[in-house]
């Protein structure tokens, strides 16, 4: 148990490229953060250099007020899971959980209880005399959650552990990932480049972009107010919708298609629009609505996800199977459900109409309410 | 489909005739008399002196001092070949550990150095190994044998190629459960590369097994005479009318074949899946 503090951490490469680009993050203890972000933006290499299986180039990591950037993997009380598993192919699974404690002079009578532990914790008690490669992808994941369990480290580290598992082993796998973290309370960073997964595992998650964070939050924060177009376009599936427009007083000009709102005089008149999929609706006769070209459609059996086009630009709509297509339809969203973003930086541009809580203050009151 | 079955039985029924027949024409040969070889060349029937020319050769005190065996050659021929594969699988085998796991300033260059010298065979550096052997006073003894002709690059590649293909997790693994460089090696590495070893054993054992040139030079003392300096030594009895016992160089040219043959069946699985199987 214990807490992480990254401080204006980089990692510059011989070339002279930095692959992350002094990055802080506060992990509290027990906290589950999940860094997220698509391939080549330094998750990984963050991660590693947590674990300490890469230098760090600026900046200090500690791990439970301990400064560790000059201590070995083995000295900084984490225990790592990896994508391939990394078990070890000659050992059976007692030895594969064993081993690290064996290495620290664990008493033999505390290996065998502290193992015993982690095989029930994960059902892995009938396996414990095979070799890795008689066990399937699940089985051999957790046994890679056990070696790590079995250390009782300060910190887990996750480095995109599930990848290798198909999609259906995916979904319970992560569930018994995030219900064993809340049983054993122990700070977990994860690494993943699947949005699904960050939102479904983390207390907090760090989307990051190029080696820098782009934005930290609850997840539930992170996708009602993605603080720029790369988080709005990465987090949440279908992607986002960002549409250019032009703004006319309370006007914004999506081609040739208006949607009307108040208060919009404090942004600029050109701007992006974000539009979430599931936020478009069937406009009812007579109210203001889009008219969308419909391109193709996606059926998803609880949803249906239209592809069309509202005046040459793309737009993905959530909507219910049961309403009936035509060529065109007309779409509608509550003024307040829109994002808005630079153009240029892709900043988030916060107006008075813009309500940042409401993501929050819904779960706060769902939290409240399941007690 | 039946046609082609045939066929195919065919061309390895040719090459078991092409491979074995000498083989069996020499197993033959060695039951008979020889002065019955002199006279009637060789033979593809038994002749009924297996046992006596075996025992003989096994046993017989022969050799210019007459005071080696059949059995001694056959010991040291083991000897030579043991050390040799053991030998140049340990050190092949650090010298790849160091290669491929650490990070050291020239490492692939020196990797290309040492693969380089491959080229090189052991009568180009014959003279100038023999004189150091000679200086530290270690002609006429197994090291002396052995130990100048350890370094192998084949087997420094080889396990280099090997470690390359073990992912690079393990390691990593490795190093968050507390395995520092030397455990690494003794707990992961060796144990993972036992296929490896395997094949990299029977391919040298079989080269130090037929080493001939190297232990003419090195040795004058007859007890360290090796089998296949033996069966030289057999035809080289070309003394007044006397016949060369050819059943006897027979004899034993069948006797240097089994162990290398017995080392190759027991091991012959791993060694196909040593240079085979890739990582897991």
């Amino acid at each position: 148990m214990a807490q992480i503090n990254i401080t204006n951490v980089s990692k510059i490469y011989a070339g002279g490229v930095e692959a992350v680009k002094s990055v802080s993050i506060d992990i509290a203890d027990g906290e589950f953060i999940v860094l997220v972000g698509p391939s080549g933006c330094g998750k990984s290499t963050l991660l590693r250099m947590v674990a300490g299986l890469e230098t760090i180039s600026k900046g200090t990591v500690e791990i439970g007020d301990r400064i560790v950037n000059d201590v070995e993997p083995a000295e900084r009380d984490i225990a790592m899971v990896f994508q391939n598993y990394a078990l070890y192919p000659h050992m059976t699974v007692y030895d594969n959980l064993a081993y690290g404690l064996k290495n620290r002079g664990t008493p033999k009578a505390e290996i065998d209880a502290r193992v015993a532990e982690a095989a029930r914790m994960l059902q892995l008690e009938q396996y414990l005399d095979r070799k890795p490669r008689a066990l399937s992808g699940g089985q051999r994941q957790r046994v890679a959650m056990g070696r790590a369990i079995v250390r009782k480290p300060a910190a887990f580290l996750f480095d995109e552990p599930l990848s290798n598992l198909d999609a259906k082993l995916r979904v319970s796998m992560r569930g018994e990932i995030k219900q064993l973290q809340k049983r054993l309370g122990t700070t977990s960073l994860y690494v993943t480049h699947d949005q699904l997964e960050a939102m479904t595992l983390a207390d907090r998650l760090v989307v990051l972009n190029g080696g820098e964070i782009e934005q930290i939050g609850r997840p539930l924060d992170v996708y009602h107010t993605p603080a720029s177009t790369f988080v709005a376009s990465f987090i949440g599936s279908p992607a986002m919708n960002l549409v250019r427009a032009n703004r006319e007083g309370n006007r914004l000009h999506l081609g040739s298609q208006i949607i009307e709102a108040d208060r919009l005089s404090s942004l600029p008149t050109d701007l992006t629009v974000g539009i979430r999929a599931e936020d478009l609706r069937l406009a009812n006769p007579g109210e203001q609505s889009l008219t969308l070209k419909i391109g193709y459609v996606e059926e998803l059996g609880a949803q249906r996800l239209v592809h069309g086009t509202i005046d040459g630009k793309q737009l993905t709509a959530a909507l219910s199977p049961e309403i009936e297509l035509g060529d065109t339809i007309a779409l509608t969203i509550a003024p307040s459900r829109l994002h808005f973003f630079d153009t240029t930086t892709g900043k988030r541009l916060v107006l008075a109409l813009d309500t940042p809580d409401t993501g929050r203050q819904a779960v706060n009151k769902l939290q409240a309410a399941i007690g | 489909m039946q046609r082609v079955k045939l066929f195919n039985h065919f061309i390895l029924l040719m090459g078991v005739f092409i491979m074995v027949g000498p083989l069996v024409v020499a197993l033959m040969t060695s039951s008979h008399e020889a002065a019955d070889i002199h006279r009637n060349g060789l033979s593809l029937l038994p002749g009924g002196h297996f046992v006596e020319t075996y025992t003989k050769v096994l046993t017989k005190e022969g050799g210019f001092t007459g005071k080696i065996t059949g059995l001694r050659m056959m010991m040291n021929s083991l000897i030579l070949g043991i050390g040799f594969a053991v030998g140049k699988i340990a050190l092949s085998m650090l010298a790849a550990y160091a290669l491929v796991y650490f990070r050291f300033r020239f490492a692939t260059i020196l990797f290309w150095m040492i693969f380089t010298t491959l080229l090189l065979p052991l009568e180009v550096r014959i003279l100038p190994s023999y004189e150091v052997m000679n200086t530290l006073h270690l002609t006429n003894t197994y090291t002396g044998l052995i130990v100048p002709l350890l370094a192998s690059a084949t087997g420094t590649f080889y396990f280099r190629q090997f470690f390359k293909s073990i992912p690079d997790e393990l390691l990593e693994a490795a190093r968050i459960d507390g395995a520092g460089p030397f455990k690494f090696f003794i707990d992961v590495i060796v144990p993972l590369s036992k296929t490896m070893m395997a094949a990299i054993f029977i391919i040298m054992f079989v080269y130090g097994w037929n080493q001939y040139l190297w232990p003419t030079l090195m040795t004058t003392d007859e007890s360290f005479f090796t089998l296949v300096r033996g069966i030289k030594q057999i035809l080289l009895v070309w003394v007044g009318s006397n016949i060369p016992d050819y059943n006897e160089a027979f004899a034993l040219a069948i006797l240097a074949m089994v162990p290398p043959v017995m080392i190759v069946m027991i091991f012959q699985r791993w060694f196909i899946k040593g240079l085979t199987e890739s990582d897991k």
